[in-house]
């Protein structure tokens, strides 16, 4: 056989392919963990909806476009609204449109999973609003994209295309999980904090709820309890979720995997240097001080770091900004292209 | 909606299945006897199983609309359609002689010039054509083949045989839609592949690369061969990415390309890797902004400067198109017997040639009985259908050839063949075609069989899927059914 090449074309698709199929996942994820979550917190705390919209970095799209922050306007932008670029419907059209246009390097069978997810989410978007079919949609969700990752885990040779997909999961991965770790330890919490008088904190039955579900929205529940042997409490979570090495949706791990697929590919130096450099960040991050202050800096920090790594990964292998702009014009107006690029500032600034 | 022959009527139309009234032919005998044993409830079970299954797959075709491009799923007839290997054997070998003398064709008219200085072809149709490209002149590409790839379109008179009614010899579309089409009726009717022997066609792929591979400027084992496609919104996307999926190659944009001291790399991970063959689904005036359109920003600039010298080969051949042309058709049963010196196998549609003044005014007179097309129109644009066209638009139509005869060829209504398709009553017969597929490289192949066509709409001959058509699996199977 000849040596396989790949084209930097192709590995720009498959590499947004892929964190469009895990920002669809996390988000499902998210929501669901926030509804579950705000039904157990006592009616009247002033915890609501649209902290879930802060959480995807979307507010200012959000607040352009509804007056109220109920339930119904903030899951339908945030599961069927084409006109939210990170909506889940959003993030799964564009993830097909990528697998679309990279059907020669991807299994067939992965792009008839990806095409069926998404026509199953158009079809039953509109449902997911109210909260009895809501769990059922986003469970089916998670598990198309589960079965997706075993499918092309399991059927695709892992080469530089399984690389960039790989690259582009951890990478969203990592982003995600600091997301949630912002909105348990930042906004959350201090909101809660807020609304008790301070000689009767009404946290303190809360506290761990919060956290519990911070664990469940990334899977993180049952392997938090065989790791961390102390009842659930902010500490502990926010260690683990930075630094735990096997959990596979800690930042720290998400940053190893990506210095794993690095090493294989070509010219990777300046890319390597950076996830070195957040690495180091994390490792030597110190939790309880975090805690006390300055963790909602360090977490803005290190997203900034992480958008450093697209950045650098997008030097070393995509092609050159100029042709991306000709390539916009020539298919007037590319819409994949135009939200990939408002994609990287929403989410990753 | 049961199938009943007995009240299936197509009229004094050939019938591809049904011969007279109540009788189908020898070939399709177990078919028609099997639909025709199926329950209303099994029947629409099938059709909703292959709308399923080209849903899942993902076959769909773009339509070029004022609201924007759509992504449509492939629209689809489960009834295959059959057509016996003996009859087939003799068409193919029309169709193999037909491109071989086109390939001579093009290859003089860019060399010698020999068939206008001989006067067989008149040499002013070459100066008024649009597809004939000066920056061709003089070159000599592998084994003297410019169009490498050809789908020609055949259809049936009411004598059941094989016109030929025109080649695309430019970017010839649908061949994915024919291997697709095979695999869908497999998953539909998997028990009728029990009784009938029939030839496979999923060699196309291998085949189309062997010729590739074979026309590559070195002699290499593994030439960087690339499907060079337009995008995303070209109509024949999908076709383009499942061929380059199906030989393994890379299937690449303009941008993904660049041409250095006139060679062509494109874009890789690793760097640029240089491109041997590259098989292009662009037009031509888009493939090279120094060459032709000048903001075409489709291709790639300097990439005929590359071929020119050799470096890099396409298919087609910039200017093959010189040949697909409505008024050069004319003259293919002149230039097999040019060329080749044998007698042409498969015939032309009857045509009439407005450029000629005595055909002109016979086309003038007769338009209300005529189909008036223009030379370089493809996908049934732009032309007259004189029987169903009111007089103003007859009229309006005439000033056009008076004003450019030399654009516009005529030719009697034929009668498109029908084939039973299935609707919501049970099947009625419907017009089809048959674009079956050539490729010349070393050696010629074509494809056993080919992408059947159907103008889903009663009575309708317009089969182009950009106007509504559809289509139908096509079988080349052993006389006698089994």
């Amino acid at each position: 056989m000849g040596v396989s090449k790949m084209l930097s074309r192709v590995g720009e698709r498959i590499y947004w392919l892929s964190r469009y199929l895990e920002r669809a996942e996390n988000s499902a994820r998210l929501m669901n963990v926030y509804s579950s979550l705000l039904f157990d917190l006592p009616r009247g705390t002033r915890i609501g909806w649209h902290t879930l919209v802060e959480i995807t970095g979307s507010h200012n799209d959000f607040d352009e476009k509804f007056q109220t922050t109920d339930e119904r306007s903030v899951i339908r932008f945030l599961l069927s609204d084409t006109r939210n670029p990170v909506s889940i419907l959003s993030s799964l059209e564009m993830a097909r449109e990528n697998a679309r246009t990279t059907r020669e390097v991807i299994p067939a069978e992965a792009w008839e999973q990806i095409n069926n997810l998404y026509l199953y989410t158009l079809e039953n978007a509109g449902k997911g609003i109210s909260r009895g079919p809501r769990n059922q949609l986003l469970q089916q969700i998670i598990a198309y994209c589960q079965q997706l990752t075993g499918l092309l885990a399991g059927a695709m040779s892992h080469n530089s295309a399984y690389n960039f997909i790989r690259l582009g999961r951890n990478l969203e991965r990592a982003d995600m999980t600091t997301r949630i770790v912002d909105v348990g330890s930042v906004s959350l919490l201090p909101t809660l904090q807020a609304q008790g008088a301070p000689s009767e904190p009404i946290i303190e039955p809360y506290e761990n709820i919060i956290w519990m579900n911070v664990l469940r929205s990334l899977s993180a529940y049952q392997m938090y309890r065989q790791h961390v042997y102390d009842r659930v409490n902010g500490e502990d979570v926010v260690t683990f979720l930075l630094q735990d090495k096997q959990l596979p949706r800690s930042v720290i791990h998400c940053l190893s995997r990506l210095e794993f697929c690095l090493q294989k590919l070509p010219g990777n130096e300046n890319a390597r240097r950076q996830v070195s450099k957040a690495q180091e960040m994390v490792s030597t991050a110190n939790v309880p001080a975090l805690l006390q202050k300055g963790l909602l800096e360090f977490i803005d920090e290190l997203q900034v770091e992480i958008g450093e790594i697209h950045g650098r990964i997008a030097e070393a292998w995509f092609l050159p900004v100029v042709s991306n702009m000709q390539r916009q014009e020539q298919t007037q107006g590319d819409a994949s292209a135009q939200v990939e690029s408002k994609n990287i500032s929403s989410a990753l600034v | 909606m049961r199938i009943d022959w007995k009240s299936y009527n197509p009229g004094d139309f050939y019938d591809e299945v049904i011969s007279t009234p109540a009788y189908p032919r020898k070939t399709a005998r177990i078919l028609a006897r099997y639909l025709a044993s199926l329950s209303s409830e099994e029947l629409q079970l099938r059709k909703s199983s292959a709308e399923l299954a080209i849903k899942t797959m993902g076959i769909s075709f773009t339509v070029y609309s004022e609201a924007g491009n759509i992504d449509r799923e492939w629209p689809f007839d489960i009834i295959p359609r059959i057509i016996s290997e003996t009859q087939w054997r003799e068409t193919s070998k029309g169709l193999e002689q037909r491109l071989r003398a086109l390939n001579c064709f093009i290859h003089d008219i860019y060399n010698d010039q020999k068939i206008l200085k001989d006067k067989v072809v008149p040499a002013e149709l070459l100066a008024d054509s649009v597809n004939f490209r000066k920056e061709c002149i003089g070159m000599k590409p592998a084994f003297n083949v410019w169009a490498n790839i050809c789908g020609t379109d055949l259809i049936r008179d009411k004598d059941g045989k094989f016109y030929v009614l025109e080649d695309n010899l430019r970017v010839p579309s649908g061949v994915s839609y024919m291997l697709e089409n095979r695999k869908v009726t497999k998953r539909v009717f998997p028990e009728l592949f029990e009784n009938y022997n029939i030839q496979p066609i999923t060699e196309y792929p291998s085949q189309l690369f062997d010729m590739l591979a074979a026309i590559s400027p070195r002699p290499l084992d593994y030439p960087e061969i690339v499907v060079l496609t337009p995008g995303i919104y070209n109509s024949a996307y999908f076709e383009h990415s499942f061929l380059a999926q199906q030989m393994g190659v890379e299937l690449v944009e303009g941008s993904d390309l660049v041409v250095e001291n006139d060679c062509v790399y494109m874009r890789t991970i690793n760097g640029l890797a240089r491109v041997d063959v590259i098989y292009r689904r662009i037009d031509d005036m888009f493939l090279d902004p120094e060459a032709f359109y000048k903001d075409s920003t489709l291709g790639v600039p300097g990439l005929m400067r590359a071929w020119l010298k050799g470096n890099v080969a396409l298919a087609n051949a910039p200017g093959a198109g010189v040949a697909d042309d409505k008024v050069i058709y004319t003259f293919v049963p002149a230039m097999i017997k040019y060329y080749l010196g044998e007698e042409p196998l498969l015939p032309n549609v009857p045509s009439y040639l407005c450029i000629d003044d005595k055909q002109l005014k016979f086309v003038l007179d007769n338009l209300d009985k005529l189909v008036v097309k223009p030379a370089n129109e493809s996908g049934g644009y732009g032309m007259l259908m004189g029987p169903q066209a009111s007089v103003k638009e007859r009229a309006e139509f005439a000033l056009k050839i008076k004003a450019n005869p030399r654009n516009y060829m005529a030719q009697p209504l034929i009668s498109l063949s029908t084939a039973p398709v299935l609707v919501d009553r049970g099947a009625e017969p419907r017009h089809i075609d048959l674009r079956p597929f050539i490729l010349q490289g070393r050696n010629c192949y074509v494809t056993p069989g080919g992408l059947t066509r159907v103008a889903m709409v009663k009575g309708s001959y317009i089969v182009n899927s950009s106007q509504g058509g559809g289509s139908k699996d096509t079988w080349i199977v052993s006389d006698g059914g089994i």
